[in-house]
């Protein structure tokens, strides 16, 4: 055991351990936001004392734990584990300031079961991202859906109620139904489930059976929302804004997303996806997500709805790009997940802004609100822009990598859709920025307001800096991407 | 050695011990005997378990020093041993948990004869699992029965006189048909004692009297174990016993039941034969998937939360014998897991469920609202024992989920694997619709106020909760035992 491993074991401690001194809080505000952020920080610095030595080439492991024979729970940091690790700690932070200000600004209930249930999800989100093997990841997976759970329901209503039956219903369905099959069929099939590079799943094997793997695992990972197992996530949509952020648009989809490279990459291996023609339909089902959810956010007039659909089409850039499977769709997929994280976070935290200060929901509301709230609408702006891939702006690099990736095995199909979305994306977006600064309020708001509680303006121009900078430095995110595919910078 | 004598210790103190409450009747007493007698058995039993792990031979006592086959024999392998202490850890904790119920659920004068009959009840248990004899069995059935029948008739609802009338009959059309079984394979072969009878039978199985005496065992135990669609019983009686009772009998009796089956098939029959050469394999797996499905189904719209639980105990079981019909080392330990695994989490749901009876004074769902935030540990138990029974990893509910799948895999059904997985479902259904009454709904205007149950009852359901967890991770003792036993069972096959 390394003095590595023991950084691994704190990392995924540290979120635990804060979650059970926020639980001890009870109802002292003051104690309970001091515990998230000390704990969120201290988790911030443990996760990248990691960076250097990963960035090295280290692959960081912990000693297994046996529950039966052969089923293990182990630990092991490989570079696109890291990556996810950096993204979730990094917004931890930054959410937790946000959550501060957006929580209390709204006086919503029950905020220390809130900050309990949002801690443990982090923990399991560093135990999904440092998993050392197929049982580790479906554990922790499964803990972030229900440790969730109650987030989402946060609201107590009908439609959380509803909302919450549709989030738990789909998550937990797909991950028995499918997801658990296809462990137990690959621990069978390999004989083990340790994330190897080159794969585990012998390349002898039946088409059939490997055809029939990827259909469990992809439609097993219900977080990666490929249709039609997404509707769990406008669902989700109910949650406070502060759990629609760091969870539904970076911790709990990016589970998903990251669970699909990390299969394709090392248990089914790259040239065993792309090589054996039984796995080419996943292209075709991401491709057909990117599309339809655009076309469907469109036509949402929420504004949470139209982000949630933006999600979904975006999640299955990372999947479509990770079922090319060549080394250079996976850089992108990587960087992708990188990119979206950063940019939807903040036009959440955009919309959760709106909503404190102007209790606005829906779109067609927005009219001139850029003069009121130029912060807000700035971040906005600047995270549409990356949704759309425009540079200076992080979604750029990540659409870059995989429109490389598209025309170097010239896969028309790819760069249509890649070309259509683009378009739709730019349909949906562009409209709210021009409403918020081109236009002038129609009606006259129900009370004076500026921007939001500071908190919430930090936060997110935080996040909006964080996208801008991501494409001038991209250099961590990269070699770690690189490293991924066995490529040196 | 002192050891030698704890087989006949085991059983005999508890019914000792079930008279001398008789006599006594005074409640306190009554029940310190039987905590007492209760925890002596679990200690003898761990301590017979640990000897055999150890040594690797099993423990026989001759009663009455009679050689066997003549005489009975008492006999104590890792497989009885492993159940021994599964039926004397559940009666013990049973007790702490249930002091409290019993007061509220059963008449002053008669609580001291309750325990009296617990006591006969578990002694019963022990004595099925202890006896290395078929008529002897037949003996100790007839003492748990008899006293589970009392037990179950001691329900405050009236109904439970109609429920425990429809177990009696129930009970002794199976036992009948047992000893009917046990009398046929006594005629063709002479002896009772069980190794003397795998060992005579062994030339004669293929004979019309053999087959028709493993029938009429095969069937009259399944009775007994409630397999679909023998089962009409269980779900009343589950619900209408006592609280204390109905977790005792379902973490306990029908295992009993199951075990007494396994071995017959496997150690009296024999691998070869029962299993390869007859068609009780397929005939167990239909029933059993049947069962899994009808029970969890049936689960879904029962309004009373104990009968609710009672069919998914039809359900569970169907997971247990699902084991059996596997018939690979994989698939029997998966079984012999979920005895113990099942066990632990039916009982702490059971026992929490029995608190919200305690204080909500009934069971039914609708009564049941807003109970979360008034009840919050209680209802945070049942949460996290509803994960088990979904088979969340991380819990005792995934291990023998995770065995069942790879002994079906081992056979080549894939599709029992889906149907596995797909029974899942239900159970989030029906575990579902309860915590969102709980949680989601608010207390009627009006309605008194909640508090949690008695801390003896909420620890002793919390010690079996955490043990579902701690068992879903360290699985050293369950899967090491089970997997042991296993071998004793195919073991007795060559």
């Amino acid at each position: 055991m390394s003095d590595l491993s023991l950084f691994i074991i704190a990392a995924i401690l540290i979120p635990a351990v804060g979650a059970a001194f926020v639980a001890s809080s009870g109802s002292k505000p003051n104690v309970r936001e001091a515990y998230t952020l000390v704990t969120a920080a201290l988790l911030f610095v443990v996760v990248f004392l990691l960076v250097p030595s990963v960035m090295q080439g280290a692959r960081p492991a912990t000693e297994g734990f046996d529950i039966l024979p052969g089923l293990t729970v182990r630990f092991v940091i490989e570079p696109l584990g890291m990556i996810f690790a950096m993204i979730a700690s990094t917004l931890w932070i930054v959410n937790s300031i946000y959550s501060v200000g957006y929580m209390r600004g709204n006086n919503e209930k029950n905020q220390t079961i809130f900050y309990t249930c949002f801690a443990i999800a982090i923990a399991s989100t560093m135990g999904i991202a440092f998993a050392g093997n197929l049982f580790t990841l479906f554990l922790f997976y499964e803990v972030l859906t229900l440790s969730t759970y109650p987030l989402v329901t946060h609201k107590g209503n009908d439609d959380a109620k509803a909302g919450g039956r549709m989030y738990l219903g789909i998550l937990l369905t797909t991950s028995v139904v499918f997801l658990l099959p296809a462990v137990i069929g690959t621990y069978y099939v390999a004989g083990t489930g340790d994330f190897t590079a080159g794969g585990i799943i012998p390349a002898d094997e039946s088409p059939f059976l490997i055809a029939a793997l990827s259909v469990l695992f992809i439609y097993g990972i219900g977080k990666a929302a490929v249709m039609p197992v997404h509707r769990w996530l406008p669902a989700a949509m109910v949650a406070p804004t502060p759990v629609s952020a760091l969870l539904h648009a970076v911790a709990v989809v990016k589970a998903g997303v990251f669970s699909v490279v990390k299969i394709i990459v090392y248990v089914f291996s790259i040239d065993l996806f792309s090589g054996s023609g039984s796995t080419d339909w996943v292209v075709y089902a991401a491709g057909f997500t990117v599309l339809v959810a655009s076309i469907i956010a469109l036509g949402q007039d929420n504004l949470k709805r139209r982000l949630a659909y933006s999600t979904v089409s975006q999640l299955s850039y990372v999947v479509l790009a990770a079922a090319m499977a060549t080394p250079l769709a996976i850089i992108g997929a990587a960087m992708h997940i990188t990119a979206h994280a950063f940019g939807k976070i903040t036009l959440f935290f955009a919309a959760g802004s709106i909503y404190t200060a102007a209790h606005k929901t829906e779109i067609s509301q927005l009219n001139g609100i850029g003069k009121r709230m130029p912060f807000t609408m700035a971040a906005f702006t600047i995270g549409a822009l990356s949704m759309i891939g425009v540079p200076p702006t992080a979604g750029f690099l990540g659409k870059w990598y995989i429109l490389s990736a598209a025309m170097e095995i010239q896969d028309w199909f790819v760069l249509f859709v890649i070309f259509v979305s683009t378009l739709l994306n730019t349909g949906y977006f562009v409209p709210i920025i021009y409403r918020a600064f081109f236009k002038t309020e129609d009606v006259a708001p129900s009370h004076e307001h500026g921007e939001a509680p500071w908190p919430v303006v930090l936060a997110l121009s935080l996040t909006a800096l964080g996208t801008l900078s991501l494409f001038l430095f991209p250099e961590v995110p990269l070699t770690l991407a690189k490293a991924l595919v066995g490529q040196a910078l | 050695m002192l050891i030698d004598q704890f087989p006949a210790i085991v059983v005999a103190v508890p019914l000792v011990a079930a008279a001398l409450c008789a006599i006594i009747r005074h409640e306190t007493a009554c029940w310190l005997i039987a905590l007492v007698v209760a925890f002596l058995s679990f200690v003898g039993s761990a301590t017979m378990l640990g000897q055999i792990k150890e040594y690797g031979e099993p423990l026989s006592y001759k009663m009455g020093g009679w050689a066997p086959p003549a005489g009975i024999e008492l006999r104590v392998d890792l497989l009885s041993g492993y159940l021994l202490v599964l039926v004397s850890l559940i009666a013990s904790a049973v007790l702490i948990y249930g002091r409290h119920s019993v007061r509220s659920e059963i008449k002053e004068g008669l609580r001291g004869l309750y325990y009296a009959m617990y006591l006969l009840c578990m002694c019963g248990l022990l004595g099925i699992v202890i006896t290395g004899d078929a008529f002897n069995a037949f003996v100790f059935m007839e003492i748990s029965s008899l006293s589970m029948y009392t037990l179950v008739a001691l329900g405050k609802d009236r109904r439970a006189l109609a429920a425990s009338y429809q177990y009696l009959i129930m009970g002794t059309i199976g036992a009948t048909m047992y000893v009917i079984g046990v009398g046929l394979l006594f005629t063709i072969t002479g002896t009772l004692n069980l190794v003397d009878m795998a060992d005579r039978l062994g030339p004669i199985l293929d004979t019309p009297a053999a087959i028709a005496g493993m029938a009429f065992v095969v069937v009259g135990l399944s009775l007994k174990i409630a397999l679909f669609p023998l089962h009409l019983w269980l779900p009343n009686a589950y619900a209408f016993a006592p609280s204390a009772v109905t977790a005792f009998l379902a973490a306990t009796a029908t295992k009993v039941s199951i075990y007494l089956l396994m071995r017959f098939i496997y150690s009296v029959f024999g691998f070869g034969f029962a299993i390869e050469q007859t068609p009780i394999p397929e005939v167990i797996m239909v029933l059993s998937l049947v069962a899994i499905f009808a029970g969890s189904f049936s689960a879904i719209f029962q309004e009373n939360v104990k009968r609710m639980l009672a069919y998914s105990s039809v359900a569970q079981i169907g997971y247990i014998t699902l084991g059996i019909a596997l018939a690979n080392a994989t698939g029997l330990t998966g079984s012999l897991v979920h005895i113990f695994n099942h066990a632990v989490m039916k009982g702490a749901l059971f026992m929490l469920v029995g608190g919200i009876a305690l204080q909500v004074g009934t069971v039914r769902l609708s009564d049941m609202a807003g109970v979360g935030k008034a009840m919050p540990l209680t209802m945070f138990g049942f949460v996290l024992g509803g994960f088990s029974m979904l088979g969340v990893p991380g819990t005792v509910g995934f291990v023998s989920k995770w065995y069942l799948a790879v002994g079906a895999l081992d056979n080549g059904w894939w599709w029992v694997v889906a149907l596995l997985m797909l029974s899942s479902l239900l159970v989030l259904a029906y575990m579902g619709r309860v915590i969102e009454v709980a949680f989601f709904r608010e207390r009627p205007e009006g309605a008194a106020a909640l508090k949690e149950a008695p801390k003896s009852m909420i620890m002793t359901a919390w010690v079996f909760i955490l043990a579902c967890v701690y068992l879903g991770f360290d699985t050293s003792f369950t899967v090491g035992v089970a997997e042991q036993a296993v071998d004793v069972l195919m073991g007795g096959a060559q």
